[in-house]
């Protein structure tokens, strides 16, 4: 029952959405003054079916209705509740309807929240809005069904994939679409405000709303994701470079960009055609990264089922929304006012551009590492594979000057500013950091190029934006901000640098000496749990102070019948230890790797910071 | 005419990305992990479904020059789809077909093999499911073709046998026979 009433409300949103396209299309025409009353209830319909046809998903697979492809190949009955509900989003076909859901709901938020604005504007938002979502509900409907029947009916299902059960994995995936979601929004008010005319200040302080939201979900997504994958895949790392790590990561350097050219197009109203241009990008991005993520052109623990006539759907219709796009931005330029101000060189717009140029400079190193290989195995056939060398080669030099300017250009006002007097104070601090760093390097005995300027930069920038909380001159959110940030570039050195690592073969009553610590194998044994088996492993890891006890498991779940391995982190505020062990056939021995990871909540914190910043941004009063 | 050249620029890129793309989907992108294991466990004991007899694994497998060692199970769906080619092959006469019936009822098996044929010249129980870890299953169905006289895994296919898989089991068997 829940099965026809999911599919059936999926046709009446689509016919709303028709109704939508036709109907804002012939509104535009007529130059109507004021948004038709049909406009707004065709979207409350289109909203309510979406809505309604979710939650009949969840609940087929609440009640494990495995008459439902979706739920059987994805659910269990000995699943817990929890995991029922979030593995409703946990497969293709329920994430896209979830995506379908968001994209309804911003638009209905978008239509209430911009009474103030242009009619024709707002109608343009809805119909280029409306393209988006036909699109999905096309692909939905026609490629990746949730509600497709099974006869005769199932006695049990398949399963969720057991990595994915894990609470931090459940959220990651709602709010990472929010995020990107909210790209959609962004894209198209900005292609409507490019067609009205009205690329300006005004809009600039309208969009600059959902620019942070955006920009604060997808932020706490990707660590989320973070989080995921240090504590549950047990590599002891947080972030691994991969393929699909970095889709999501595209969009944040080009939404970053974008958030810093906002606030000059509000200040000064310049760069009007390069905001326009970072809007389409950064929505461009999220959208390749659904490609990249469904049409299974990359290999990573991410892809979902393949099915080539998705991908070339996603494909086409990613093609025909970046065309579009181009076309109304090249027909439309003109338009633009061309402001005549002049820009100075020692100024804060130029301070932000230099952001931009790193934005894109970041951007484009994670862009080619991320599809090269793809574009190579396409021309010439041959594999290659980009790991994190690649990707810390080509940006850990260029945090240096990233940070230098990051630290120097919040302090420059607007329009121009006197550089000849030198910032006393600038110069001391400047000068306390790297001698600092330079003692850290020596005690420690750490060789590694880069690292005094590091640390160094990292360190200046952390006194400045300390100081900077009681200083007048910036927002309260870009002071927490770029507070978080100093904070999580310097976690990230201290974390990679003075990382210890040690793995060895073990059994049961062995004991290893590590960084004057003893680590012993104490005891291994069997637990039964409900949906797996689990081998639990007591280790004790001890020096002169103090002494923990780490207990890894080795999980056997039943349904699919999948190995993985429980790392158990002990975490203070200080450092993490990690430990995590496997089973090596045969013998009694284990692998056992045991990590030494200094400031690791730290990273997660800053992490929050940052978006708190975004956070505090959004709910300032305009002033 | 310079924005022109621009915009004819941006377009000619956008489609020259999708067609890259776009052939990039046709790519088959079958990902097995690298470490399975190459050779069979012929010490791993079963019980039989019919006699309820312990087994070894190597004993079967001595018979014929290959085996396939089908994992499967009554309550899984793609199994019935394949269920036609593991007949065939047993009707080729060249090959032992090996099952494993996965985290099963008794009853529900020897149902399903009564309903749809028996394909299998052995059919051993693995009801809590950890010999077929052993042998390196990820999920059900799996196959496994063997080459019986040193005991390797030539391939395994994982999910059902198809018109594809089944013409290549074929291929394989003819030529290293020779």
């Amino acid at each position: 029952m829940a099965n026809q009433i999911g599919n059936y409300s999926l046709y009446v949103a689509l016919f709303a959405s028709i109704f939508l396209i036709f109907q804002s299309s012939n509104s535009i025409r007529t130059k109507s003054k004021n948004l038709d009353s049909k406009i707004f209830s065709a979207l409350s319909v289109q909203t309510l079916m979406v809505l309604i046809s979710f939650f009949s998903l969840i609940y087929a697979f609440i009640i494990s209705d495995f008459s439902n492809e979706t739920v059987y190949n994805n659910s269990h009955t000995t699943k817990p509740l929890f995991y029922k509900i979030s593995g409703s989003w946990g497969n293709h076909e329920g994430s896209l309807l979830l995506w379908l859901l968001v994209l309804t709901i911003f638009l209905f938020i978008f239509l209430i929240s911009s009474k103030r604005l242009l009619n024709k504007y707002r109608l343009l938002t809805v119909l280029f809005q409306e393209l988006i979502i036909i699109g999905f509900l096309l692909f939905i409907l026609f490629t990746s069904n949730p509600f497709l029947n099974l006869f005769p009916v199932p006695k049990e299902g398949t399963g969720l994939n057991p990595i994915l059960q894990d609470p931090a994995l459940a959220i990651h995936p709602p709010i990472l679409y929010l995020g990107y979601v909210g790209t959609s929004i962004i894209f198209s008010s900005s292609l409507a405000a490019l067609v009205c005319g009205m690329v300006n200040k005004i809009w600039a302080k309208h969009i600059k709303k959902w620019i942070i939201i955006s920009w604060v979900l997808l932020t706490i997504g990707i660590m989320l994701g973070s989080i995921w994958a240090y504590y549950e895949l047990g590599w002891g790392g947080f972030w691994f470079w991969d393929p699909v790590e970095n889709v999501s990561l595209m969009p944040w350097f080009c939404l970053t960009a974008l958030l810093h050219t906002t606030i000059v197009l509000e200040k000064r109203n310049i760069y009007q055609s390069w905001t326009i241009i970072l809007s389409i990008a950064t929505f461009s991005l999220s959208m390749s990264g659904t490609f990249l993520v469904r049409s299974g052109i990359l290999n990573s623990i991410h892809t979902f089922a393949n099915d080539p006539s998705r991908g070339i759907f996603i494909l086409c219709f990613l093609l025909i929304l970046v065309l579009l796009a181009i076309f109304i931005f090249f027909i439309f330029q003109k338009k633009i006012l061309k402001n005549l101000s002049k820009s100075f060189l020692a100024s804060k717009e130029t301070a932000i551009l230099v952001n931009n140029w790193f934005m894109m400079f970041f951007l484009s190193v994670v862009l080619i590492g991320t599809v090269y290989p793809i574009f190579l195995e396409v021309i010439n056939g041959s594999k290659i594979s980009i790991g994190p060398p690649f990707y810390q080669k080509l940006i850990v030099p260029f945090l240096i000057p990233f940070l230098l300017f990051m630290a120097i250009g919040p302090k420059l006002k607007w329009i121009k500013d006197n550089v000849s007097k030198i910032n006393l104070n600038q110069l001391t601090l400047f000068i306390l950091s790297i001698i600092i760093s330079y003692l850290l390097v020596k005690l420690y005995g750490i060789s590694y190029l880069f690292i005094v300027p590091l640390f160094g930069l990292g360190f200046f920038l952390f006194f400045l934006t300390i100081r900077d909380f009681f200083s007048k001159d910036s927002t309260l959110s870009q002071k927490i901000s770029h507070f978080g940030f100093s904070l999580f570039i310097l976690s990230i050195l201290f974390n990679g640098v003075f990382a210890k690592e040690f793995s060895s073969n073990m059994k049961v009553g062995d004991e290893r000496e590590f960084m004057n610590k003893i680590i012993k194998f104490e005891n291994l044994k069997i637990v039964e749990k409900n949906n797996y088996k689990s081998l639990v492993a007591n280790f004790n890891i001890s020096d002169n102070k103090s002494s923990i006890n780490l207990s890894p498991e080795v999980r056997i779940y039943n349904q699919p019948i999948t190995l993985t391995s429980e790392a158990d982190i002990s975490s203070t505020i200080y450092s993490d230890n990690f430990l995590v062990f496997n089973v090596i056939k045969d013998d009694g021995y284990y692998n056992v790797r045991y990590q030494f990871k200094p400031l690791m909540m730290w990273i997660w914190f800053s992490i929050i910071l940052i978006s708190a910043g975004g956070i505090v941004g959004y709910f300032k009063k305009n002033d | 005419m310079i924005k022109n050249t621009k915009f004819i620029i941006i377009i000619l890129f956008s489609l020259f990305i999708f067609f890259i793309f776009l052939k990039g989907l046709e790519k088959p992108n079958n990902y097995l992990p690298e470490n399975t294991l190459k050779k069979i466990d012929i010490n791993l004991s079963l019980k039989e479904l019919y006699n309820q007899k312990e087994v070894l694994l190597g004993e079967l497998i001595n018979n014929n020059n290959f085996s396939i060692i089908n994992i499967w199970a009554s309550w899984c769906l793609p199994c019935r789809d394949e269920h036609n080619y593991l007949l065939k092959l047993k009707k080729t006469k060249s090959i032992e077909v090996i099952g494993i019936n996965y985290k099963d009822k008794k009853s529900n098996a020897i149902k399903f093999l009564r309903d749809l044929g028996n394909p299998y010249s052995e059919v051993l129980i693995d009801l809590d499911g950890t010999k077929s870890i052993e042998l390196g299953a990820i999920g059900v169905p799996e196959s496994y073709l063997v080459n019986n006289k040193n005991k390797e895994i030539i391939k395994k296919y994982i999910g059902p046998l198809d018109d594809k898989k089944f013409k290549e089991i074929l291929k394989i068997i003819k030529n290293e026979k020779i």
